[in-house]
């Protein structure tokens, strides 16, 4: 399994915009496969000290959605799955076939380990309110609004 | 979009008259000064959003402390028709069954003060906090089921706690038409090893002392009394409840192009309460409520537990009594009078407190004369305020209140402001010892960032949706 090197040195390839109560994500990437690649590194990111995070074990995905914006927020809802429900911290992705209604791939991370982790915010979920994703004149762009 | 006018009918109420697709006008329980704040979310619109769903009844109602959540305002409150209604996880909430419960005691400050840092340690010890944070004891798949089923009294039966603190739990701590065959696998394994965890974010543990009392009679009523200690647990159903709310939207987001009518907003998912779906909902959703009532009922016995060995104390001399548990994130089925008849309906409370009147039968029978205790938590480190159920509120809001201060600031804007600052200090400097887990929690969760408790509770007690009873000034604090 190919993972992008250095993640945790390249351009963050999200953003945190402000929002109420929550937890707003602007998450970029050259394609729609590094668009999703990058949104798990941002919500490891988020949620914890992701210098903390190695990768130790993968784990296979396979996603389907509607459209594009359902498409995000069911992968992200697995993403969090594997942290709230297998104490599995995900902090790197790769994408292997995408389309608008399915995607599939591997994640890599380790098991959560309170004494290494460094816990920042905790995310209850992923949401749909102004849920959006799009092709920007370089690249792709998707936003995502977390409750936390 | 649709252009919104907010009239101001009386001090504390504003309307929003039926525009576009709204069935029934919305309502805004406020104050001039809480109304200027409020135009710069999109809160009301969130209430004029709630009126367009099917069934609803007389009003979408918003307490003061509202503000923008997913779909429903947090702080709304709206009936639905049970034929021709519908039920909405986003009127409920991701952490269902969030609710506040509160012990009072025999002890005085001057019993604790000079064990008050030893106390907030022990207790930030034994009662775990945190994200991720395992319970103390991992459930079996059949014995959480039966904790859906059973909610409160699973954990009295399992030596948590005394059949009397169900007796002042709202519901008694159990829910009906709990069927955990309604729950996903994802939603069992969440909650497998959460039971009895206090979790992060808002919720916290508090110490705390009876400042002021506004109504004599009632606090004797309730047992409280000026420089008493009383201990204040906010927490919920945990990742359990969280999973419920998210798969349920899932498959009503999956449908919605089926309920026969257009929603303003993705989040506002629902299906009609006689439906399949609805009532599967209705089903796991009371799971979750269960699931947090045995939740709050464990971490009160942990509690006794920590101050009785703490304060080499006997249960009897601690007097650690719950005074009531209520729930502030609900959908329940429950009878009010409609255009003159007696009529049940499902009253989704998204932040907001039951606040029943004196001689309700679902009010416990000790306080039965007097009305339903109404707990109302502040920001961390402020303190609380009890306050007691009224008629007005039954007549005009679905026996419903404000249930705290309300987010005014993101987290994110808080912890950029309280950058450098050591909140731990800034609250012991206040005479708050406070303790937490996570990193960033304490500045998220900074004073400023929430509404003035003291505002939002005034509006609820003028506008006679509750009655103050006593406010409460927190000690220690200890959080996720």
């Amino acid at each position: 399994m190919d993972f992008k090197q250095d993640t945790s040195n390249k351009t963050l390839g999200y953003t945190i915009f402000d929002h109420t109560a929550d937890l707003g994500l602007e998450i970029y990437g050259a394609d729609a496969a590094e668009l999703f690649e990058n949104a798990v590194w941002a919500v490891c990111d988020v949620m914890m000290d992701s210098t903390t995070v190695e990768t130790s074990e993968t784990r296979s995905f396979a996603v389907e959605g509607a459209d594009w914006e359902d498409l995000l927020v069911n992968f992200l809802r697995e993403i969090l799955f594997m942290f709230n429900g297998t104490r599995f911290v995900p902090r790197e992705c790769a994408v292997a076939t995408i389309d608008e209604r399915h995607v599939t791939g591997q994640v890599g991370g380790e098991p959560f380990n309170p004494e290494k982790h460094l816990i920042n915010t905790e995310i209850k979920a992923v949401t749909y309110h102004r849920i959006a994703v799009r092709r920007t004149g370089d690249g792709w762009q998707g936003r995502v609004i977390f409750d936390v | 979009m649709f252009d919104l006018r907010l009239e101001k009918i009386d001090e504390y109420r504003w309307v929003i008259p039926p525009v576009g697709g709204m069935r029934v006008p919305g309502m805004i329980f406020s104050s001039d000064t809480m109304m200027g704040g409020i135009g710069s979310d999109e809160s009301p619109k969130q209430v004029a959003n709630v009126a367009h769903l099917p069934g609803i009844i007389n009003y979408s109602l918003a307490m003061p402390d509202m503000h923008w959540g997913y779909g429903f305002p947090i702080g709304g409150v709206a009936a639905f028709d049970l034929t021709t209604g519908i039920i909405s996880p986003g009127g409920v909430g991701y952490d269902i069954n969030c609710g506040v419960r509160m012990m009072a005691t025999h002890l005085h400050l001057n019993d604790i003060k000079d064990r008050l840092g030893d106390l907030v340690a022990a207790l930030f010890r034994d009662i775990p906090t945190g994200v991720g944070s395992k319970g103390r004891l991992k459930l079996s798949v059949s014995e959480e089921k039966k904790v859906l089923q059973e909610g409160a009294r699973w954990a009295v039966n399992h030596g948590y706690g005394t059949t009397h603190d169900l007796a002042t739990t709202e519901d008694e701590g159990r829910m009906e038409g709990a069927d955990p065959d309604c729950v996903s696998q994802r939603a069992l394994e969440r909650g497998k090893e959460q039971l009895g965890t206090l979790g992060s974010g808002n919720h916290f543990l508090e110490i705390e002392v009876v400042e002021e009392i506004f109504d004599a009679r009632v606090a004797g009523i309730f047992g409280l009394e000026k420089g008493q200690v009383v201990v204040v647990i906010h927490t919920g159903s945990r990742g359990f409840g969280y999973q419920v709310c998210d798969d349920y939207l899932a498959g009503m987001v999956k449908n919605i192009d089926k309920l026969g009518f257009a929603l303003p907003d993705r989040q506002l998912a629902c299906a009609y309460i006689d439906s399949d779906r609805g009532r599967r909902y209705f089903a796991a959703m009371a799971c979750a409520a269960n699931y947090a009532w045995a939740n709050r009922q464990m971490l009160m016995h942990w509690t006794r537990e920590t101050f009785e060995r703490m304060l080499g104390a006997s249960p009897r001399e601690l007097g650690m009594r719950l005074l009531y548990d209520v729930c502030h994130n609900i959908a329940k089925m429950e009878e009010f009078v409609i255009g003159g008849q007696k009529t049940r309906v499902c009253v989704h409370r998204k932040g907001a407190t039951r606040a029943f009147p004196p001689g309700h039968p679902s009010v416990p029978q000790e306080y039965r004369h007097v009305g339903q205790p109404v707990l109302i938590p502040g920001d961390m480190g402020t303190g609380s305020y009890v306050l007691v159920g009224t008629e007005k509120a039954f007549a005009e809001t679905f026996g419903s209140t404000c249930h705290g201060a309300g987010r005014v600031m993101s987290r994110a804007k808080a912890k950029k402001i309280s950058r450098g600052r050591s909140i731990r200090k800034e609250m012991a400097a206040r005479n708050v010892v406070v303790m937490a887990t996570g990193k960033g929690t304490l500045h998220e969760e900074i004073p400023e960032a929430y509404k003035d408790i003291d505002a939002v509770v005034d509006v609820v007690h003028n506008a006679g949706l509750s009655k103050k009873v006593a406010r409460l000034r927190a000690v220690g604090c200890i959080k996720g």
